[in-house]
Formats: structure tokens, sequence, C-alpha cells
């Protein structure tokens, strides 16, 4: 049997990627430096892709190579890089160890269903809106599984860990907070989740070859691969074996027929065959096996056309509506509508992401920024940015606010969503302006300092100024309320977060649309001070 | 998580007494106890670097073997509130933080934990303030501090305002409590010393600021585990823009140190670099009226180096 090493080469990578972007999911401590993640989530079709046509670098090529994989081994990808593929591997393996006579069957595709996601996918996309890659692209599902279900449960238990060793005196595991999040951002990943896990647990790589459009994309690629699955007819019995373990159910053993747009060179024909008559080779295994396979290629088309007057017709209708919310989207004007606390016009999208269009844009909401982010400032949106724009993350000020040297996001945004940014120039970004609420402010209500925000403030554009109309209370006249400078003011949300004052925060920050690039603040020279060459006292 | 944390905090109680028990109430109560002579209320070192003003200053109070007995338990809580390098003054000189370890383990001391109660993310302000380092360099250990689970209820029965918090286990479990502020000017408080330090032992701040801070300040002053120690870092200082400060424009090398026991006259003394009096900052004002320390200079003998 000389596939079974085939196979386990297949299995051995798809766990290492499946393992490494788990990890990079769940670094909760951000211990794995940047360049690990970039390197590990290098080859994820969507991302890439998005990425390439966003900054136009040939240093974003990973799609291209998955493209080029494709066309020489078929689609590879899918069973050995896409982590959601990976998952739904182990969660098909699992459902045969529990029902051992569970045995896969030739079955027919999902011709109209899988072309119109990918249609209506390509259109969206095309138009402007990146709204069903964001809810089918396979890779930002997985992201979203990993940040919000599992890492959750990785920090509770390091959690309990460290309230262990804390009575121990050790503290190299520490407790992490734990991201709170409003419940309705739970149902789609919740949705997805199960059905991916029922779709893999009663037939395989149904869901690859049903929905997800990035597996139907490859699909059409993969017919004209170079290494394929071969039937050798001549040796072939007719026992079957083949079609029993193929996950996707495109394997007929009794026409001897591949469907090359579903299978995902798992490999798991191979080395079942007693008699040696398939193959995962380049070469031809004779006229009668091409003919069949052109015949059954021909029969795919001819369904293909029995579909197409649906298809169509689907298509027209769902295109109405989508062009006219993804008109809808594409202007700026929408995010004047939303009504979200302390009258915020717009939201607050992360340093390096240019714009709020630019952003919604290019995020599929993999999560991995909202994973990364150490103060956990970068959360899902519920209605932010509109509800095409559901989960892709937007800096939420109630919950943390952005580190002034930090720039976590932007390094590991595979998108370009965030684009990277240096230290030094996030610092200038402008993301959004403060505004201060006079009439919620603990120094006019009640006649005592507070300053909070303008101690968080990193660049002192919220900054104390003397407060008039205090003269009849204790502090006399003695008091200082905040004051802010718009144009030095990087929207960092320090001063929202810090204000203590509820339920509504006496200074918010409302986003720019687009960015802007903040003034350095003004250095004046010290006075003298009293105590810098002697004692003052 | 309830359920989670009554059971952390029941542990960590149980810990705490069982600690008390067997050695810490004894130790304690010696430990604390005023010494029959002392050398000078308040030590003022200037012109040196940050260990060896603490040096001098130190052996001027009465040498560490005053404050920390061997196999004591010694908590240093310096000011590591901001992500931002040494010289630009927002935290604490490393360079003290480890000269003070160091003193503390010659002493004798079982354990050193260092810790604070952050602003900005603690993981980035432990590293970027060059704390963490100089702690483990000194041997010491370095203690998160950014957990609600560490922090139990205590009185502040003299408080007016506030007269309950919630207060970092390793301030209410350690025999000695090391006080190590970093001088700055402060948006909200006038200026930041040894008094304004101690929120950053206490875990809901955000009170503090709803009610009348000032208050606030002079009543956790109050609380009863007060500071064994207290040396306010006044090396690089803060002139403006504080608690973190725009660029190191704000900063002006003033080379000082002061060290005393009573944290009131601690800021009065370092209210003196601002050019203010100490009357002029109400929490200083409010803690000498409750009687926390003096804040009149004349009435203290104070011990000036200059190096």
């Amino acid at each position: 049997m000389k596939y079974t090493s085939l196979k386990k080469l297949r299995i051995v990578i798809s766990l290492l990627f499946f393992v490494l972007i788990t990890l990079v999911f769940i670094d909760y401590r951000n211990i794995l430096p940047e360049k690990f993640a970039r390197g590990v989530l290098y080859l994820q079709f969507i991302p890439s892709l998005i990425k390439f046509i966003n900054v136009l670098s040939i240093s974003v090529v990973g799609f291209i190579v998955v493209l080029i994989l494709t066309l020489l081994f078929g689609r590879v990808y899918c069973s050995s890089i896409c982590p959601l593929g990976v998952f739904m591997d182990i969660v098909s393996f699992i459902s045969r160890k529990l029902k051992k006579k569970k045995r896969f069957r030739y079955k027919e595709p999902h011709n109209l269903l899988r072309y119109f996601l990918l249609t209506v996918t390509i259109i969206f996309f095309v138009s402007g809106s990146i709204y069903f890659i964001l809810l089918l692209d396979p890779y930002s599902n997985f992201g979203r599984i990993i940040t919000y279900f599992a890492e959750p449960v990785v920090i509770l238990v390091n959690n309990d860990v460290a309230g262990l060793l804390e009575n121990l005196n050790v503290y190299t595991i520490f407790p992490v907070e734990v991201r709170t999040m409003r419940f309705e951002l739970w149902i789609y990943p919740v949705l997805f989740l199960i059905l991916v896990t029922w779709m893999s647990f009663i037939d395989g790589r149904l869901f690859c070859n049903t929905i997800c459009p990035v597996g139907t994309l490859l699909g059409l690629l993969s017919r004209f691969s170079l290494f394929k699955i071969r039937f050798d007819e001549e040796n072939c019995t007719l026992c079957g074996h083949c079609t029993r373990v193929c996950k996707s159910d495109c394997l007929d053993f009794k026409t001897q027929m591949v469907d090359y747009s579903r299978c995902v060179e798992c490999f798991n024909c191979l080395p079942v065959c007693p008699s040696d008559a398939i193959k995962y080779t380049h070469k031809k295994t004779g006229d009668h096996n091409t003919g069949d396979t052109m015949i059954k290629v021909n029969s795919l088309q001819t369904d293909y056309d029995k579909n197409k007057r649906k298809l169509i017709a689907l298509l027209l209708s769902v295109l109405a509506g989508g062009t006219l919310s993804s008109f809808g989207q594409n202007t700026d004007e929408e995010y004047k509508d939303s009504t979200v606390p302390e009258e915020k016009e717009f939201p607050v999208s992360p340093p390096g992401s240019l714009s709020i269009r630019n952003f919604t844009h290019n995020c599929t909401a993999c999560a991995l920024c909202v994973s990364a982010c150490p103060s956990n400032v970068l959360l899902p949106s519920f209605k932010e940015y509109g509800l095409t724009g559901m989960m892709q993350p937007h800096m939420d000020y109630h919950a943390g606010y952005c580190n002034y040297e930090c720039i976590r996001c932007s390094e590991v945004c595979p998108t370009g969503a965030i684009l990277p940014v240096p230290e030094e120039e996030k610092k200038r970004i402008q993301t959004g302006i403060a505004k201060f609420v006079k009439d919620n402010c603990i120094v006019h209500t009640e006649k005592t300092d507070c300053g909070a925000c303008s101690e968080h403030c990193p660049t002192k554009a919220v900054k104390m100024v003397p407060y008039e109309g205090d003269l009849l209370t204790p502090y006399e006249g003695d008091l200082l309320i905040p004051e802010v400078t718009d144009d030095i003011c990087v929207g960092c949300g320090a001063c929202e977060f810090a204000c203590p004052t509820t339920p509504y925060k006496a200074i918010y920050i409302d986003g720019n649309l687009i960015h802007e690039i903040a003034k350095e603040p003004e250095e004046k020279e010290l006075e003298k001070p009293v105590g810098e060459e002697e004692f003052p006292f | 998580m309830k359920r989670r944390e009554f059971f952390r905090k029941s542990m960590g109680a149980g810990v705490a007494a069982g600690a008390a028990l067997t050695f810490g109430s004894i130790d304690n109560l010696f430990g604390r106890a005023p010494l029959p002579y002392s050398p000078a209320d308040l030590v003022a070192v200037k012109g040196g670097s940050p260990g060896q003003m603490f040096d001098l200053g130190i052996e001027a109070l009465g040498g560490i073997e005053k404050f920390v007995k061997p196999n004591q338990t010694v908590v240093v809580k310096p000011n590591i509130g901001w992500d931002r390098s040494p010289e630009q003054g927002a935290n604490t000189n490393p360079l003290l933080v480890k000269r003070i370890v160091e003193h503390c383990i010659k002493a004798g001391a079982k354990k050193v934990l260092v810790f604070d109660h952050t602003c900005d993310v603690w993981t980035k302000t432990y590293k970027n303030s060059g704390i963490e380092k100089a702690v483990k360099d000194a041997g010491g250990k370095i203690v998160p501090g950014n957990t609600a689970g560490y922090y139990h209820a205590v009185n502040i029965p003299k408080g007016v305002k506030l007269t309950s918090a919630r207060v970092h286990e390793l301030i209410l479990e350690s025999d000695v409590f090391i006080n190590v502020p970093v001088l700055k000017h402060h948006s909200s408080s006038r200026l930041t010393a040894s008094m304004k330090n101690l929120m950053g032992i206490v875990w809901d701040r955000r009170f503090w600021h709803r009610n009348d801070l000032q208050q606030c300040i002079a009543d956790f002053a109050t609380y009863e585990r007060k500071p064994d120690l207290n040396v306010i870092d006044a090396y690089n200082v803060m002139m403006r823009n504080g608690p973190q400060g725009v660029s190191v424009s704000d900063v002006v090398n003033m080379k000082t140190q002061i060290l005393t026991t009573d944290m009131v006259a601690a800021d009065a003394a370092a209210a003196k670099f601002f050019g203010s009096n100490p009357s002029d900052v109400p929490h200083i004002r409010k803690a000498n009226e409750m009687g926390v320390g003096e804040m009149d200079l004349e009435k203290l003998s104070i011990k000036r180096i200059m190096i």
C-alpha cells in the first residue's frame, strides 16, 4: 500500500495547519510574535486575496500559491490548509468512530446551491460588499469559532490554574480577563458551528462542496489539475472500498468516475484499494477512463443547464435586493443613521484601517484582531457599522481603550482591513475625536475634582482648565474641568473608558469617517523649577 | 464565575488567616512598633543616582534593618501606571526599585514582592517601565495586580466618603509595606506622590473619581495598614501634563529622593518642588486635618543630604 504514506502526509500537514492556526487565535497572552501569525496565515485564500486587491503587493500572493497548488495537485487547500476543513475532518472522524458501520456513498452534487452561493458571493464582492464572504468564508468562520468559543474556555481554565497557583505565590500563570460580548453576536457563529458540525457529522465534506464559496471556486479549477485521483479500469474489481471512504461523496466506483470539482485530495481512497486500481497521478490511465470522466463532466454540464433557469431566477431576485443593499452600504450616509449610546455619529474603526469604509469593505470578521488586542477594546460590533457589518470589530471604549504604544491589531490583520502602521505613525492617527458633555461631568454636577479623562489622555488633548461656577462650594474656585483640543486628539478612547459617570459618559469618542492625522502636541520650554539645584524646603 | 471567585476568595482568606496565625502577627507587632530613637522624621537626598541616593537616605533613616527583619515578607509598591519608558518619568525609576529590593533581600527578607494596579495594559507597563526586569534582576518577584480576585474588602472607619475599599491581598498579607511613588504633576489630584500612589493598591478607582477624589485620597490614607516606609522618587520629575506626560520635555532631572514614614510629610515636601504650599493641594490639607501625618515642614526634623 504505497499510498499510505501520502495519506499520512496529508494528515500531518493538515493537523499542523490546524494546530498552528488555532494557536494563533488562542494566543491570549500575545506570546507568539506577529511574524508567526503572518506566516501561518499566509496561505489562507480569502484574506490573502482581499489583501492583495487592497494593497496590490507581491508580498501577499498566498492565494496565487493556492491557485497554483490547485492546478497542480487538486484541492489540497481544502483538505490540508483550510482550518475549517480540518475541523470537519475531525468531526467526521469522530462520527465514524461512534458508528463503526458508517459508510460514504456516491451522491450527486448540490450544484444549484453551490454555484448560486458562489455567484452571489462574487457579485456582492465585485459590487463592493464583503457581506457574503464574511458569512461564508471558511477561514473567517473558523477564526470566529476559536475566538468566540475556544479562547474563552482556555482563558477560564487558565484562570482556574492561576487561582490555585496564586495561593502558592506563583504568578507565572496569571488570570486574564474574559471578553464580554452582547449575546446577539453569538447567534450567527453558534448557528454556523452547529451547521458545520452537523453537516460534517452526517456527511464528511458536504459543507465544502455545497456552501463554501472557496471550495466551489477551487472546484472549478481542480477539474484541470495535473495530479488527480484516477482509475485503472483493468485492475478494478468493483469492490467499492474507495467509495465507502470518500468523504466528499464524489467517487463512484460503479462508473469508475471521480467528480473532480468535489474531490479534496484527502487520499483516503488510495490505500484502501486492494487491487491497485486507483492512483494519484498526472498520467491518464487509459482512453476509456478519460472518456468516461468526460461523459460524466458533460452530464454535470447537463445538470447545470437544467438548473440554469432556476438559478437565474433566483439570482435575479437576490440581485435586486443585494444591489440595493450594497448601494446602501457604499454610501457613507448610512452610518449617520446608526443610533448608539452617547449619541455617537460614527463608530470607531481601529487605527490603520484608514476609514470606516475601507475597514468595512475589507474585514471578513475573522476576529484575529479581537483575540490579539491586549486591551480588549477591539470587540465585534453589533449595529455600529450597520447590519451587514455585524461582527466586524469596532473600538468599544466602554470595554477598554487603545493602548497608545500598541500596534498589535495592525500587525496581525490578514486581510489588510487594518494595514500595518509603524508605532510612531500610529500615535498620530486620529480615529475619532473626544466630545465632552459638561452636564454629565462630575466636576460640574458634584463640584468635586475628578479628571480621570485627562489623566488617561496620552496626548493631553483632554486637559484640565479652571472651572468657573464652583465659588460657593468647599473647593472655592479651586476646581478644574476638562477641555478638549480636537486637533491633537487621537480618539484612543482612554478618556471615555476612564470617565466614571454612569450610565452615560461625560466624555466619549465620536468616530472619524476617514481617519485623520492628529497634530503633534505642543512642546513648550519648561520654566526653571524651584527644586532643581537645591532643596525647596 | 461567581462560584469561582468565591472559591478563590475563601481560599485566599484562609491562607491569609493561616499565615497571620503562624508567623505574621507576632512579627508584625515588633516590626511596626515605633523605635525609641528616630534619627530624622524625613530624609531628603539630592544629586546622586537613584540607587546611590537610596543607600544614603535609608542609612540616615536608621538603615533598612529598621524596617525589614529577617524572614519577613516585603511588598514594594512603585508607580507602574503607564506604558511609558523610564526617562519619561511616568513610572517609578527602575533603578530605585531594584536597589530597594536588593536592600530588602540583604536584610534577610524571605520574599520581596512588587506590584501595581496599572492603568495601561499591565503586561506592557511592567515591561516597558523597566521595572519587571529590575525586580527580577534584584531577586524579587513581580506580581500581577489587574484582576479583581486579588482584591479583598476592608473597612476604612475614619473615612468620610470612602468607608470601604478592596485592597490587594499582598498589602494585607505582607509583613512590610514599602511605598515607592514617583513624584509627578497630576491633572486630577494636582500632584501625585505617596498618598495618591495608594490608589494603585485598591480595585475600584472609579468610585474615588465619582465621590470627591481629593477626599477619597485623604480617606484612604487613614486606613490602618499604612506604608511602613515611603520613598518618593523625584529623580526625573514630570512638571506638567501629568500623570502620563506627553514627552520628555515635561520632565526635569531633579535627582532627588524623599524618605519618611509619614505620608503627609512626604507629600508636603514633594509639593514644594512644584512651588506649591502643601495646603494648596487639597488631599494633603485634608489628610493633615484628619491626623494622618504632619504637613507643616517646620515641625519636622528634616535631614538634607547633598551629594
